[in-house]
């Protein structure tokens, strides 16, 4: 096949003719699959480079496109960033369904005992934990973040506090608002709390801001397809006459949408790697704040950012949808072509 | 090699535009197909091309039914033919190598054998050494030949041209047929369509005459 290829200098049409026959005929008959498969990495990367190139010259165009997508998905992200981050407030809390028992101030903590033991016979009860007031402030010193505050009063204001944790099996339903409602019958207990229901009140708040966020993030995406997709409608409208005179010298439909579909997928990367950038550069301008509130509540809160496997997600995602949103333009504008 | 067969097309619009056209041409031969403007010239090769679809009678082109091809299969009935046009339709932001290469680009051929294959066919229609030029540098003869070169590159079966002298001085429409001349004696199929008269009776071939879409002279 090489030897065939090689051109002598051609000085007279018929040699020159025969030259073509031959280089036609072994690509027709000897060119081998390898022969074939360079030819076609060729054409794709030739597709691919040609389009980044395209897109670097028609500078204005692609940059404002690439920009609207980048803060359309940097927005998803940083809802999706500060979701995560509001759950990663509540993950101790999760197991959490105990009842505390707050005493009346005077219940010395004998009686405290005394009644503890008493609810630890009731057959639906596993733990009770006996807090001291001396404990409790402790805790809330270590806590809240009100310690100088509190150490400022001359007496502990803080009660005795039963944690009561109830067997697993009351944990739905009404049985433990019945449980609650017979502590609160005790002459010590002055407050009953069921942890749960707050706990359960913020799952259900995260749970629905999560809804709203893959909505968000529906969408954004929908948004993301739209946007690459007029980009690249633009596009081969600037090249509508190449198209047709490819196709007519016999280029295929995958031919001709290939550089389109390369072009959303760079659209669609770049637009995704600056979405990471803005989501972070925003993330540590609020880190700061962060920090100083967390600091505050004496709280070792730490801001979660884009993880690596986040970030190639992101990118994954962000180049599909533009390789989506030029496929379907493409198609239609196919369609509309005909011929 | 091409063979019409009582071939008729109608447009809702404006009615039939070729009736019962039937016609047969063979490999190698070369052949004009001349009449008034609205003769039908234009509908003809569309159908050839596959530009236009959807006529009555059977068109067979190298013992293919065209009516039976799937429009995901034209792109390679087309790689089969070489068409010529008036206005040349060449990309003007390429240049005259590109131009030339993009049926063997599109065919999937290495950058060697298109290499090869481009400076062989410039070089048929003596423009080698122009291959850097942009087409709107060069004269509307050379911007014909550009058109021709990337028609006869990949080696077609037949070549269609449509009124390809239409822009040229006698001079150079002459040299152009010389051109095809020349294909048409290693076993290419050509057929012209013009309604340049002079031309056609100073070169003794075959012509095709149609008439309100009937052909009227050179059928079968």
């Amino acid at each position: 096949m090489k030897q065939k290829n090689k051109h002598k200098p051609i000085n007279n049409h018929n040699s020159v003719i025969e030259a073509k026959r031959n280089v036609k005929q072994t690509s027709k008959t000897g060119g081998t699959f390898a022969d074939k498969m360079v030819a076609y990495r060729d054409q794709h990367a030739q597709a691919l480079f040609s389009s980044l190139g395209r897109l670097i010259a028609s500078r204005l165009n692609a940059l404002l496109t690439v920009i609207v997508l980048s803060i359309s998905i940097s927005l998803a992200c940083g809802f999706y960033l500060l979701i995560m981050n509001t759950k990663q407030l509540t993950v101790d809390l999760e197991s959490s369904n105990q009842i505390s028992l707050f005493l009346h101030d005077d219940v010395t903590l004998a009686s405290a005992n005394r009644l503890a033991n008493g609810i630890k016979l009731d057959p639906s009860v596993q733990a009770v934990k006996v807090i001291t007031k001396e404990q409790a402030l402790k805790e809330f010193e270590d806590f809240s973040g009100f310690g100088d505050a509190v150490r400022a009063l001359e007496k502990n204001p803080l009660p005795i506090v039963l944690q009561v944790i109830p067997k697993n099996s009351l944990e739905e339903g009404q049985n433990i608002e019945t449980l609650v409602e017979n502590f609160k019958q005790a002459a010590e207990v002055d407050f009953a709390q069921l942890d749960l229901h707050w706990v359960k009140r913020l799952q259900t708040m995260i749970e629905v801001s999560q809804c709203a966020m893959i909505l968000m993030g529906i969408l954004l995406s929908l948004a993301v397809l739209v946007i690459t997709g007029n980009t690249i409608r633009l596009e081969f409208h600037t090249r509508r006459d190449e198209i047709i005179i490819a196709k007519l010298v016999g280029a295929t439909n995958s031919f001709v949408q290939r550089p389109f579909l390369y072009s959303g997928f760079w659209i669609g990367f770049f637009s995704g790697i600056n979405a990471w950038f803005i989501v972070t550069i925003m993330m540590l301008i609020l880190k700061q704040s962060v920090e100083k509130l967390s600091m505050l509540y004496n709280s070792s809160f730490h801001l979660l950012f884009m993880g690596f496997f986040e970030t190639l997600a992101l990118i994954f995602v962000s180049s599909l949808l533009g390789i989506a949103g030029s496929w379907v333009v493409v198609q239609i504008q196919l369609q509309q072509l005909k011929g | 090699m091409l063979e019409f067969d009582n071939v008729s097309m109608r447009y809702l619009e404006v009615g039939d535009v070729l009736r019962n056209v039937s016609f047969r041409l063979f490999k190698g031969e070369i052949a004009f197909l001349t009449g008034h403007s609205g003769a039908g010239k234009s509908t003809l090769f569309k159908l050839i091309a596959m530009i236009e679809r959807g006529n009555r009678g059977k068109i067979m082109f190298n013992r293919k039914d065209l009516s039976q091809i799937r429009a995901s299969q034209i792109p390679y009935i087309r790689r089969e033919m070489g068409l010529i046009f008036q206005d040349y339709k060449l990309l003007n932001d390429r240049t005259v190598f590109d131009n030339v290469a993009l049926p063997l680009v599109i065919m999937g051929y290495s950058s060697k054998e298109i290499n090869g294959l481009v400076r062989a066919a410039l070089s048929k229609v003596g423009l080698l050494g122009k291959e850097r030029k942009l087409p709107l540098t060069l004269s509307g003869g050379e911007q014909q030949r550009v058109g021709i070169a990337r028609a006869v590159v990949h080696k077609p079966l037949i070549i269609l041209a449509d009124e390809p002298t239409g822009n040229l001085d006698p001079e150079l429409s002459a040299e152009i047929m010389h051109l095809f001349e020349q294909f048409q004696n290693v076993g290419v199929t050509v057929l012209i369509a013009t309604h340049d008269i002079s031309l056609i009776s100073t070169l003794n071939h075959r012509v095709l005459r149609l008439d309100h879409g009937s052909l009227v002279a050179g059928g079968k």
